[in-house]
């Protein structure tokens, strides 16, 4: 480990400011107590000359929205030359925009919820209802808003009757310009984190996410108590292997690497649906990721610290 | 069923919080909230922030301060840092006697207790008035510390609404009515009269003798708090309520916003047969207010020009003031309207049917502009038309910007609510508490 340092970022101006800034947190003291010197950056005005000046051996992006997930920051530490843990720019573009991610897999065979994609101008210039009624048709109620991209649950909402409809998308449409409208699963949920490895892309145990108020929202999320989670999730040894096979097989179809974490749906029936890849998942104190590696009894810091090596040796 | 197999169960089923079923009902609102979460993105500099009622202290002479400070310590070091008395230090509760004769108040330096902030002081109160489910009369809407010690102390709290002269008397009357009729009792009102968080407006003179008559006539306790009052912009102060009634008003000071809202250093004027009570729970709250802090307060009273300190904040205030509204004068599109404060913090601004404020938050904060969603400021999910803006913090220029940005939000809203319908407007939902830093 010698004087070979990283570079954490966090914070940066997405509307997860703040669940960066404790992932960062999180994953910074996880790598000083694996051996890697860490300094952590916000992502501002700042960062640039910093990088230039500074050159850390290896960036770890804890940043989570816009900037840390769409290859914006990718791009920039690849101008610089700065080794950085994660997917590569061009494919963040790609696998973070969450109808692109869904139609490349449903196009190699994954099961997805079926959905549909539109602007808000669509309604504003073909006239809402009808668009939303036609919405209704194709997908049924309940029906699963949420903004086309971003993550922590900001803007998702289960909307359960047509009435509801147009308030949840001046909800989710507060986050992003074009809204995603997906078939609603009812099941359970799962969080799968896949890991490169020697051998490959590899998954850690399947947890499970069991909220107390039956919605993953925000508030269920961020605060400690409110869900329940099943770590390995509480599935029979096939679902378990079909939960897992989807992971793998959604970061190598994406062409992911280092790291992801996908969400799915367990339907009643045992069907796995994918939900949506993440490019920097969540490392605060009531993330997923972390709660895997623990039940893979693989400690956050090594996870990452390891990452950090397959970096700097690219 | 793939997922009820007995296997595996809930050999690793864990809570986060093993405290889980520890927690009294009163902890019951205190979770994570994406209306917090947003205003960690206010707080960087990129953010015009109209959200945080941090008082603005570029002005304050800060090597005069560091050479009071140390003297203290090196002359008075042993009393500056030991424990004090939980009534305050003498000294100054004659001081602020001082102060408080300002705006009429005539109270006896024995019947203060020095406190942790006003926000301290009306902790105490609560506590010492309101069992589980008393109403609480506040102003709607209120400041939302105040909601939030209400809350702790499982208070049932009713708002009473304001016009642009305060606190309407006829209102107050209905409530307590209403309350009456419904065969329950009311402890006390809880007011801020002069230019009101987050209100703006103050109460009109004309109207305080008849506020406190209704209040004595129903037996209810009068709460003044008056952190704002020396901040009039023209220079004008208005009687406090507790200098036309000392018997029934409990009057509550700071010196957060007149100097230094870090060192916490607050107070209650309470009737004589009060004070035993309030001292006692200060001291079983906090033993005593931070002794150094106390005698630095006294000290800056002593030796420091403060009413000309309290002028320039003035004329800094006003400016800002002025930045404001003349930018929502040439902003805000049709349909909005706004309070217009002589003094004081904040501006109340109303926007067109339809709008929720709370659900526009993520779009204001992509445009790099924060503002306080109204409904944090009533304990019974109103306000969803309302914002809070201040103006105590960024400079003039800043203001300006703020609000063009934020008046290209709310067209853009207006613009989704028009594609939607007037059925998009959502309906209320719980109250939401913001962060402490933006109090
Ligand atoms: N199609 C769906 N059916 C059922 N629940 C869903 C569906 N899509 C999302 N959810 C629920 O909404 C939450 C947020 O959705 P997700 O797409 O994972 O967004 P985020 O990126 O914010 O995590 C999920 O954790 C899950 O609980
Ligand atoms: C109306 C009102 N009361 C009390 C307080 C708390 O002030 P202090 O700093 O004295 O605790 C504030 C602060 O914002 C306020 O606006
Ligand atoms: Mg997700």
């Amino acid at each position: 480990m010698s004087d070979r340092w990283v570079a954490v970022l966090a914070g940066g101006l997405s509307h997860e400011r703040d669940v960066s800034l404790r992932s960062g947190r999180r994953v910074s003291a996880a790598l000083r107590q694996s051996g890697v010197a860490v300094e952590e950056w916000d992502a501002d005005a700042s960062l640039l000359p910093k990088l230039r000046e500074h050159r850390p051996d290896a960036v770890v992006i804890a940043l989570h929205g816009g900037e840390g997930e769409n290859g914006s920051i990718q791009t920039i530490l690849e101008l610089l030359g700065i080794p950085y843990v994660g997917t590569d720019a061009g494919t963040c573009r790609r696998a973070w925009d969450k109808p692109t991610a869904k139609a490349e897999l449903r196009r190699a065979g994954v099961l997805t919820p079926d959905w549909v994609v539109l602007p808000q101008s669509a309604f504003r210039e073909l006239g809402a209802q009808p668009v939303l009624d036609a919405m209704v048709e194709r997908l049924g109620l309940p029906m699963m808003l949420k903004p086309d991209q971003g993550g922590s649950a900001l803007g998702a909402q289960v909307v359960r009757s047509a009435a509801e409809l147009p308030t949840a998308m001046v909800g989710s449409l507060a986050y992003s310009d074009a809204v995603l409208a997906e078939q609603f699963i009812d099941g359970v949920e799962v969080a799968v984190t896949v890991v490169d490895g020697p051998g490959g892309p590899e998954a850690l145990p399947a947890v499970e996410i069991a909220p107390a108020s039956g919605v993953y929202d925000y508030t269920a999320r961020y605060t400690a108590g409110l869900t329940t989670f099943h770590t390995p999730a509480r599935l029979d040894d096939a679902t378990a292997a079909k939960v897992a096979e989807l992971a793998v097989s959604a970061h190598r179809l994406l062409g992911l690497r280092d790291v992801s974490r996908t969400d799915a749906v367990v339907s009643a029936t045992g069907e796995v649906y994918f939900i949506e890849v993440n490019l920097s998942p969540g490392l605060t104190e009531t993330s997923l990721l972390p709660m895997a590696a623990e039940a893979a009894g693989r400690s956050l810091g090594s996870i990452y610290a390891g990452l950090v090596d397959r970096a700097i040796a690219r | 069923m793939s997922t009820s197999g007995p296997l595996p169960d809930r050999l690793g089923a864990r809570s986060l919080d093993p405290h889980l079923g520890r927690y009294a009902a009163r902890a019951e609102g205190m979770t994570a909230s994406e209306v917090r979460a947003l205003f960690a993105v206010a707080s960087r500099p990129e953010v015009v922030s109209l959200a945080g009622g941090m008082p603005n202290l570029a002005a304050l002479p800060l090597d005069f301060l560091s050479d009071q400070i140390a003297s203290i310590v090196a002359d008075d070091g042993l009393v500056a840092l030991q424990y004090g008395s939980a009534h305050g230090i003498p000294l100054l509760r004659e001081q602020i006697c001082e102060v408080m004769a300002l705006e009429g108040v005539t109270g006896h330096p024995d019947d203060l207790v020095v406190t942790v902030g006003s926000q301290m002081a009306l902790d105490l109160v609560t506590r010492i008035f309101i069992d589980p489910g008393d109403i609480v009369l506040a102003e709607g809407p209120s400041y939302v510390g105040a909601l939030g010690t209400f809350a702790s102390y499982q208070a049932d709290v009713r708002h009473v609404v304001m016009d642009e002269h305060g606190l309407v008397p006829e209102a107050l009357r209905a409530a307590l009515a209403a309350a009456a009729q419904a065969g329950r009792r009311v402890k006390f009102l809880y007011t801020i009269p002069n230019f009101n968080n987050p209100a703006g407006v103050t109460l009109a003179v004309a109207r305080r003798a008849e506020v406190l008559d209704i209040c004595a006539r129903h037996d209810v306790l009068v709460i003044e708090d008056n952190p704002y009052g020396l901040l009039g912009f023209d220079g004008q102060v208005y009687p406090a309520l507790r200098s036309m009634d000392s018997d029934n008003v409990i009057y509550l000071g700071s010196f957060s916003k007149t100097f230094a809202s870090g060192l916490r250093v607050g107070w209650a004027l309470a009737p004589h047969a009060v004070r035993e009570k309030l001292v006692l729970a200060a001291e079983s709250a906090a033993l005593c207010a931070p002794t150094l802090n106390q005698m630095v307060v006294s000290r800056y009273l002593a030796t420091h020009d403060w009413k000309g300190q309290i002028k320039s904040f003035q004329t800094m205030y006003r400016d800002r003031r002025d930045a404001l509204l003349a930018g929502l004068e040439q902003h805000m599109p049709a349909g909005c309207s706004w309070t217009r404060p002589d003094g004081g913090f904040f501006v109340w601004l109303t926007v067109p049917e339809g709008v929720d404020t709370k659900a526009m938050q993520p779009r204001a904060v992509t445009a790099r502009v924060a503002y306080v969603p109204g409904t944090g400021f009533y304990a019974d999910g109103f306000g969803s038309r309302q914002m809070r803006l201040s103006f105590c913090y960024p400079p003039p220029e800043r203001i300006t910007e703020g609000v063009r940005r934020l008046a290209g939000v709310l067209a853009d809203e207006l613009d989704l609510l028009r594609t939607f319908g007037p059925t998009a407007s959502r309906s209320l939902s719980g109250p939401q508490t913001p962060a402490p830093d933006t109090a």
